[in-house]
């Protein structure tokens, strides 16, 4: 069997002699970029914030240490192993507990929001589900919770997916009217992920404590970016990157969704994976300490991009509210510019047209859609995502970049022409042939 | 006068340590984050509070240290920011 496994190596050593040698650069020095007579090399900038962001150094300071010498089995109760791992599991609960202001027993660490979602919104409405029939939901909501919300039509609950207004903010009058003795939960996202649109969330944990039905909100986008509370905000579900909140007192019951140790408090078995666990609480504890400091660095950027873009193009529409917003996030509609030919001249800027779960689509996002969005401008906006780790030059780069392409592009647009020579394009009949 | 001399020491080690990050944001941030911060308690006078800046810089400076090693370990292409300078 050694031998075997010998020659074997041999034999791939001498397919892919390059594997063996010493890994010094992850590299990507055979793409050269040719776009309209710019020829560049180097990685890309960075501005997809919203997809996932780069690891903070001091995080994986933290993680290290368990992914290599402290590997035991966080639920293994009968030796030194599972107890080290088991009290770092049990820090990172108190850090992420405290980031919201809950108790460490009302956290849960599951594999991501996704499933966060799906436990909340899967688990409560099923729970409850012999008395109450009745979801609330809105349209702007992250792909996996209206998912959820499709699912549990097919198991016969009826869910109401509220419209958001131009500026992707709900109506709170909408919200109450909505609301019926039959209804077991309301599901609204804190933070916008495609918009950056900030929901009135202390409002509606309000509405929904007086109409005694639970409140769930997706606060992945949110957390350790703004402050959050879920006693203040009367949150009774939140789902965080990699955690659930779930309230203990009033309690809110859940139906589980995977089988097994019963780890977790029985709603999320399986084991948990330690390492990524201490990357969670250190994360949380850092963005709780840099909040202020942060927000102020990426608002300064924001702010920057949007002058220098607003400045020199016109016809930019910003998506979503202006105010109620997290500035991290910014949403730019080019009319008569198509959103995928700017995305690819801008090669070496990484940005998104929108959620990167649906990126792969070219259809038009369904939550500029639902804010009213044409759909010539749903299909030429632009989701710039700025973090900890941008730069003001990345900021000013991208600008610049974003300006001289926009203009270029116009400039080939006969659409564009109609428009400077003062044809309202709305008018035209366009005929089929 | 014996803590501003150890202050600035660990001020210069700081920077120092966090110019040798070979990715741009990671050594950009931790070169504005350590300026910030020491203008940021320039005017702390209670010695408990200082000797505890004190003790979560050099955890820093630790940190710092050990990442740069492993951030070398798995370099990438530069920036095209980098690039052009």
């Amino acid at each position: 069997m050694y031998r075997h496994i010998n020659k074997l190596r041999a034999y791939n050593s001498a397919l892919f002699p390059k594997k063996c040698e010493v890994l010094t650069t992850l590299t990507n020095s055979q793409t050269k970029y040719n776009i309209k007579d710019q020829v560049f090399d180097g990685r890309p900038l960075y501005l997809d914030a919203q997809a996932t962001t780069p690891l903070d150094p001091r995080v994986l300071d933290a993680m290290l240490p368990y992914l290599t010498s402290f590997y035991g089995n966080p639920h293994s109760r009968t030796h030194a192993y599972g107890w080290e791992s088991e009290e770092a599991v049990e820090k990172a609960r108190a850090q992420v507990a405290d980031i919201i202001g809950a108790d460490p027993k009302e956290i849960i660490f599951t594999s991501g929001a996704t499933e966060s979602n799906n436990v909340s919104v899967k688990g409560v409405a099923r729970f409850y589900g012999a008395k109450k029939k009745h979801v609330i939901t809105t349209q702007t909501e992250h792909k996996c919770v209206l998912d959820s919300c499709r699912a549990l039509e097919g198991e016969g609950f009826k869910v109401t997916y509220l419209p958001v207004a131009e500026n992707g903010i709900i109506s709170l009058e909408d919200l109450e009217r909505t609301i019926t003795p039959e209804t077991s939960l309301v599901s609204i996202m804190a933070v916008n992920n495609e918009i950056g649109v900030k929901q009135p969330i202390a409002e509606i944990g309000r509405i929904c404590k007086a109409k005694k039905v639970f409140f769930h909100t997706d606060a992945a986008q949110a957390v350790g970016k703004i402050p959050l509370d879920v006693n203040a905000m009367n949150i009774d579900l939140m789902s965080i990157i990699g955690a659930l909140y779930v309230r203990r007192r009033p309690r809110v019951r859940l139906e589980a969704l995977q089988s097994g140790g019963g780890q977790e408090r029985g709603l999320r078995s399986g084991t948990v994976p330690t390492p990524l666990t201490v990357g969670m609480g250190t994360a949380c504890e850092i963005s709780m300490n840099e909040m202020e400091y942060d927000y102020k660095w990426i608002d300064k950027l924001s702010k920057r991009l949007m002058d220098q873009i607003f400045d020199k193009l016109p016809h930019i529409i910003r998506n979503g509210d202006p105010v109620q917003t997290y500035c991290g996030c910014i949403n730019l509609s080019f009319a008569y510019v198509e959103g995928e030919s700017l995305l690819m001249a801008l090669k070496d800027v990484a940005l998104s047209s929108g959620s990167a779960c649906t990126s792969a689509s070219l259809e038009p996002s369904y939550v500029l859609r639902a804010i009213g969005a044409d759909e010539d401008l749903a299909h030429s906006s632009i989701r710039f995502g700025i973090g900890r780790f941008t730069t003001i030059e990345e900021v000013d780069y991208t600008a610049q970049k974003c300006i001289y392409h926009v203009t270029r592009l116009r400039e080939m647009s006969p659409l564009w022409e109609m428009v400077q020579d003062g044809v309202d394009l709305k008018t035209i009949q366009w005929s089929q042939h | 006068m014996n803590t501003r001399l150890q202050i600035i020491a660990l001020y210069k080690s700081l920077i120092r340590e966090s110019k040798k990050f070979s990715s741009y944001n990671y050594r950009n941030y931790a070169l504005r984050r350590i300026r910030d911060s020491f203008s940021e308690n320039k005017y702390i006078t209670d010695p408990t509070k200082i000797n505890e800046q004190i003790l979560g810089g050099q955890r820093n400076l630790e940190i710092i240290k050990r990442q740069v090693l492993v951030g070398n370990l798995y370099q990438t292409d530069k920036l095209v920011i980098e690039m052009k300078k």
